[in-house]
């Protein structure tokens, strides 16, 4: 019963919205040492890979970048069921803060993937199984955020684009299969970006990286919720109470 | 502990530095220019928000006073 | 149940008669995109064989695209589809029946000319048959699945540019599978096990995505 009132209290935005100013600083930092101590292993320590030399090293922010964006559809997925399932306010904003920052990490995957593919594979971009699915990942989240800026009724834009998230959701699993089967059928290319047989320190500079580059997502998730919500509540006591504060901050 | 010998060795990155800085470079950027886009957005979005209820707290007054 | 999606099919296609020069107009689309390709890339008979498939395909998925706006917005403008949102019956059996006819309109003349413009890509007797086939059992998917986007853009300002933004990363399984069939066909490995998939998805799109459909409707007309 506890607990339950604690989750209400603290989905309300009123509750939020300071909660989230005082974590961003915490996820912020966070993400800088993550990042400087997966920095350091990737690129100072550990060794040269013997089949890719030091071009391998591009997967110390690839593979943290791919699944960022793929981790944060499936999030913002989830707040979509929530937000269907129980019309909370908080889950639709959230899904509209996260989503500028998959798709960034969805072209960072693809710009590093291209990058990576010009030494390897000799050319800026292969039609491989998990670079084509990435591609299409981009015009998913593309398409969600098209369609909820087109929309100008809040909750509207909400609901129509959860109801499209849990539809690019059910959809993902299917055109990554489909991705996959045409690209064997077309004969890929046989280096992968990934290898399964990677030294200890890779694979801790890989953690390390993706966990920098999660506290990041977070961190930059607050910060863009934190606005939505100013502007969606701009009517209600709190957040004149806010503005109010602002103003008087800004006078001093 | 350190794998390289020197500065030099650690930019060229064997052959692959151009690739590699490329990757890094873009990945830096977005992290640097998307958190100073959002706060930019928010710091307009604050300010317009505030004059509108400047603008609505003088119409109310106007209202009163008549 | 048969009774409500048979009399919105019924009503769908009387009202799809009136306006035949729609129907026309996206099949001479889907001929003249087809038609374009072989003078952008040159006359080689081996070169259009292997491009047919999926020019066809793709061309079938943009066909399919230019009729979608229209699925739900003349019903939206005179008021029908909220009166069909509050009868008592559920809004999915509408949309099943919505989503046949749609079929009916756009996507079963576009399998009946496919042989036809096959025949300019130098197709053997055999991946004609493939390709009427493959278009026939993947077009029904296309309507359901475009029938959600329909829904999610109802009276959106650019909803047609909107509409095929959100809608043709959902088509890549059916236009590889489709363009897979008749490829495979080509190349003599025969197209079975692709055309089972494309059923696959037809019946699972047909299934579900009314249910989808009919639940962005009202978030639309909320």
């Amino acid at each position: 019963m506890k607990d339950r009132f604690n989750l209400y209290r603290f989905a309300s935005p009123a509750t939020f919205y300071p909660l989230a100013g005082t974590l961003i600083p915490y996820f912020a930092a966070i993400s800088v040492i993550f990042g400087l101590a997966g920095l350091y292993l990737g690129m100072l320590v550990a060794p040269t890979d013997f089949q890719q030399g030091e071009g391998y090293r591009i997967i110390f922010i690839h593979v943290p970048a791919s699944w960022m964006s793929m981790f944060i559809y499936l999030v913002m997925a989830f707040w979509a069921a929530i937000g269907l399932a129980f019309n909370t306010r908080l889950s639709g904003m959230m899904a509209q803060a996260l989503a500028p920052t998959g798709a960034l990490m969805a072209f960072l995957s693809l710009w590093t993937g291209a990058l990576w593919g010009k030494p390897m594979w000799g050319a800026w971009w292969v039609w491989d199984a998990r670079l084509t699915s990435e591609l299409i990942l981009l015009f998913l989240y593309i398409g969600y955020m098209a369609l909820t800026a087109a929309i100008d009724d809040a909750r509207r834009a909400d609901k129509a684009g959860g109801l499209l998230l849990l539809v690019g959701v059910v959809n993902v699993p299917i055109i990554y299969f489909s991705v996959k089967w045409w690209n064997t059928l077309h004969q890929g290319s046989s280096v992968n970006l990934t290898k399964s047989s990677m030294a200890e320190t890779m694979l801790w500079g890989m953690l390390l990286m993706a966990m920098c580059f999660w506290m990041y997502s977070i961190a930059v998730a607050l910060m863009r919720v934190r606005t939505i919500m100013l502007e969606r509540e701009r009517n209600t006591d709190w957040v004149k109470a806010e503005l109010g504060g602002q103003v008087a901050g800004g006078k001093k | 502990m350190i794998h390289w010998n020197s500065f030099a060795d650690f930019l060229a990155m064997g052959g692959y530095g151009f690739y590699v800085w490329g990757s890094f470079g873009a990945t830096a950027l977005i992290m640097a220019i998307e958190p100073i886009m959002v706060a930019r957005n928010r710091k307009t979005t604050i300010t317009r928000l505030q004059r509108q209820m400047r603008a609505e707290t003088r119409a109310e007054n106007r209202n009163t006073a008549e | 149940m048969l009774k409500i999606v048979s009399a919105v099919i019924g009503r769908d296609l009387k009202l799809a008669m009136r306006r035949q020069a729609d129907i026309v107009s996206a099949l001479f689309f889907f001929i003249i995109v087809v038609s374009l390709f072989p003078l952008g890339i040159g006359p080689e008979p081996d070169l259009l064989r292997k491009l047919a498939p999926g020019v066809l395909w793709v061309a079938a998925l943009l066909a399919t695209m230019l009729s979608l706006p229209r699925l739900f917005a003349d019903d939206h403008r005179d008021g029908t589809l909220e009166q069909l949102a509050l009868a008592p019956h559920p809004l999915g059996l509408v949309v099943t029946g919505k989503v046949i006819a749609h079929w009916l309109v756009s996507g079963l003349p576009l399998a009946l000319i496919a042989p036809v413009l096959g025949i300019q890509f130098d197709l053997s007797a055999d991946a004609l048959l493939v390709l009427t086939g493959a278009i026939l059992l993947g077009t029904p998917a296309l309507s359901g699945i475009g029938a959600i986007g329909a829904a999610l853009t109802l009276g959106l300002r650019g909803g047609g540019v909107l509409l095929s933004l959100l809608v043709l990363p959902l088509y890549i399984p059916v236009l590889i599978f489709g363009a897979g069939a008749v490829d495979a066909t080509v190349t003599g490995l025969g197209g079975e096990g692709h055309l089972s998939l494309l059923a696959a998805i037809t019946f699972a799109s047909v299934g579900f995505a009314p249910w989808a459909t009919a639940a962005a409707l009202k978030i639309a007309l909320e």
